[in-house]
């Protein structure tokens, strides 16, 4: 069977769950090969996934520049294995990885992919979900980038043999150099693009201080925080924490907006999520459009009682 | 210093935006037209670094006739020329042609940076800046939340899921900036006065040295087969905070197996 390239996505050797998504889709397509760059390679995790092979570069001087020497990786595997599709988790660097990849081996990119069907046809959710495309790579070996929480990544054991490969960064790719690696908040929730459930404050939230109402019925369902446009330009929330067209694009189970009107600068960032929750004091707000369940109501006294109700239910 | 900034005129990110039913492309003529917002911010990243360290600002775009009025609008801001990659052979070109396109453009020109927006937000793909980077051979410091030039030493914030990675190179160098970077200026009466006299070079595709069968949409390394409007999402139940909204949430979570 046609081989399909699987990337892994990981932070010091602690796999994202996107990854398993991904090889998950992979077996749909074809027989998964994991692509798997720096030392610690869990080989184990990935076979539980389905992953047949697991090429590993390993070397940690691949990841002291940012993007490019994944390239090199992977265009090295693609010409040692030919396979029949590369598959990129669609963050801001898999996307890039991506972009880079498509360059140097004269291949079609898709990115921001919700499914790939068995005839690598990829399904894309655009202008911020308002409008579905169906598109396919035309040119080269079809590299397409998947969004998290796309597919339900379920476990099918394989054999993850362990292939190592010897790639040196090419010249060009360690011309950037990762100085420091900061890490702003360690909060113990879940990454926003990768979370189950995210819960959301916007312009009603009304400051910096009231984002310890949505903080506290986050953690209570275990669900990461996000922040409208409005809310992280006025210095409320930080920005690497904002869904929306200019910021982060998620997809979870479930997402639960409070006090976001809904301008379309954040539905585009929100509007394939799969279950919505509302809670808004203005019943005109468009953001009720979307939602599945709502409430008309100050978010000060929904937002906390709901988390006592959640946080009793799971007591 | 010498900075190119490439920019996009896209349909208002605050507008709905639909494909066009003959080709599948953005349908531009639906909606009005205005300078990519992320572009103001790298406009304005450019501004700022030139007016710390000396030098000038050249804005690039590729586009119809009225990505002219993008230029404009950044030469309004203080950008001080313009550069329009303007042929009908350009329609529909991918982002792989997009950016073997500006490589072209900016091959052999003289630069220290050149900025990009992180994002286009009609397409929002994010590939570009990383794309050219790579044909360019130029370092990519690429999601910038902090862009500083020290001589010939430029460092960024790369925003990041966890924070953000310090990364630094050596000029010549390729920039993508985020808006939490700056707060770009508004055009003042004067700059909009001056920007009517700055030099804006048109160049066609035979003036830029690109081969016409690398761009355009016929030679798109990827095709759209179908679209479709979302189906709209089903009414939802939408109830009035009685005192017991948070309850009722609960309730429903519950059902749907949340909790």
């Amino acid at each position: 069977m046609a081989q399909i390239l699987v990337l892994v996505d990981h932070v010091d050797g602690n796999i994202k769950k996107v990854t398993f998504e991904l090889l998950t889709l992979a077996r749909r397509l074809g027989t998964p090969v994991a692509v798997w760059v720096g030392p610690g390679a869990d080989t184990a995790a990935l076979a539980e996934y389905g992953a047949e092979t697991v090429v590993v570069a390993d070397s940690s001087t691949l990841l002291e520049h940012p993007v490019a020497p994944k390239t090199d990786v992977l265009a090295a595997v693609v010409a040692e294995k030919s396979p029949a599709a590369v598959l990129i988790a669609s963050t801001a660097e898999g996307k890039e990885v991506a972009g880079r990849l498509a360059v140097r081996i004269g291949s079609g990119v898709l990115t921001d992919a919700v499914d790939v069907d068995a005839e690598l046809t990829a399904t894309q959710s655009v202008f911020g979900g308002a409008t579905v495309v169906q598109s396919k790579v035309t040119h080269g070996v079809p590299i397409i980038t998947v969004r998290p929480n796309a597919t339900a990544p379920e476990a099918a054991p394989a054999a993850g043999t362990r292939e190592d490969i010897a790639v040196e960064a090419a010249a060009s790719s360690t011309l950037a150099k990762v100085t420091a690696r900061v890490v702003a908040t360690k909060d113990g929730r879940p990454e926003l693009t990768e979370a189950a459930i995210v819960v959301s404050g916007g312009r009603g939230v009304g400051g910096a201080e009231g984002f310890a109402v949505i903080e506290g019925l986050a953690d209570a369902l275990g669900a990461a925080v996000g922040a409208s446009r409005a809310a992280t330009d006025a210095g409320w929330y930080p920005h690497q924490f904002q869904v929306g067209q200019t910021g982060k694009t998620v997809s979870p189970q479930l997402y639960i907006a409070n006090g976001i009107s809904g301008a379309i600068q954040h539905r585009a960032g929100m509007q394939t999520s799969k279950t919505i929750v509302v809670v808004n004091k203005d019943s005109e707000a468009p953001i009720f459009e979307l939602a599945d369940f709502g409430v008309v109501g100050d978010l000060f006294t929904v937002v906390p009682a709901l988390t006592e109700q959640v946080t009793a239910r799971k007591g | 210093m010498k900075i190119v900034v490439c920019i996009k005129q896209v349909p208002d990110s605050w507008a709905d935006k639909k494909l066009s039913a003959d080709d599948s492309t953005l349908d531009r003529a639906s909606v009005d037209r205005v300078l990519n917002e992320l572009d103001e911010y790298a406009v304005e990243a450019a501004l700022q670094l030139t007016e710390a360290h000396g030098g000038e600002v050249t804005v690039l775009t590729m586009g119809p006739d009225d990505a002219a009025e993008a230029l404009r609008r950044a030469l309004s801001m203080g950008a001080d020329a313009g550069i329009h990659l303007i042929d009908d052979g350009l329609s529909g070109t991918d982002a792989v042609g997009t950016s073997y396109a500006l490589a072209q453009v900016l091959q052999g020109r003289e630069f220290d940076l050149v900025i990009f927006g992180s994002e286009s937000t009609d397409a929002r793909m994010s590939v570009v800046p990383a794309m050219v980077a790579e044909r360019l051979s130029l370092p990519q410091l690429t999601f910038a939340g902090k862009v500083e030039v020290d001589g010939g030493t430029v460092r960024i914030q790369r925003v990041t899921d966890y924070g953000y990675d310090e990364v630094e190179a050596s000029t010549p160098a390729l920039v993508s900036v985020v808006e939490k970077i700056n707060e770009p200026r508004y055009p003042s009466f004067k700059g909009i006065m001056a920007a009517k006299k700055k030099p804006v070079e048109k160049l066609t595709l035979a003036d830029a040295g690109i081969d016409p069968s690398q761009v355009g949409l016929a030679q798109a390394w990827s095709a759209v087969e179908s679209f479709a409007a979302r189906p709209p999402r089903e009414k939802g139940t939408i109830v009035e905070d009685g005192g017991d909204g948070g309850a009722k949430i609960a309730e429903f979570l519950s059902t749907s197996k949340f909790i």
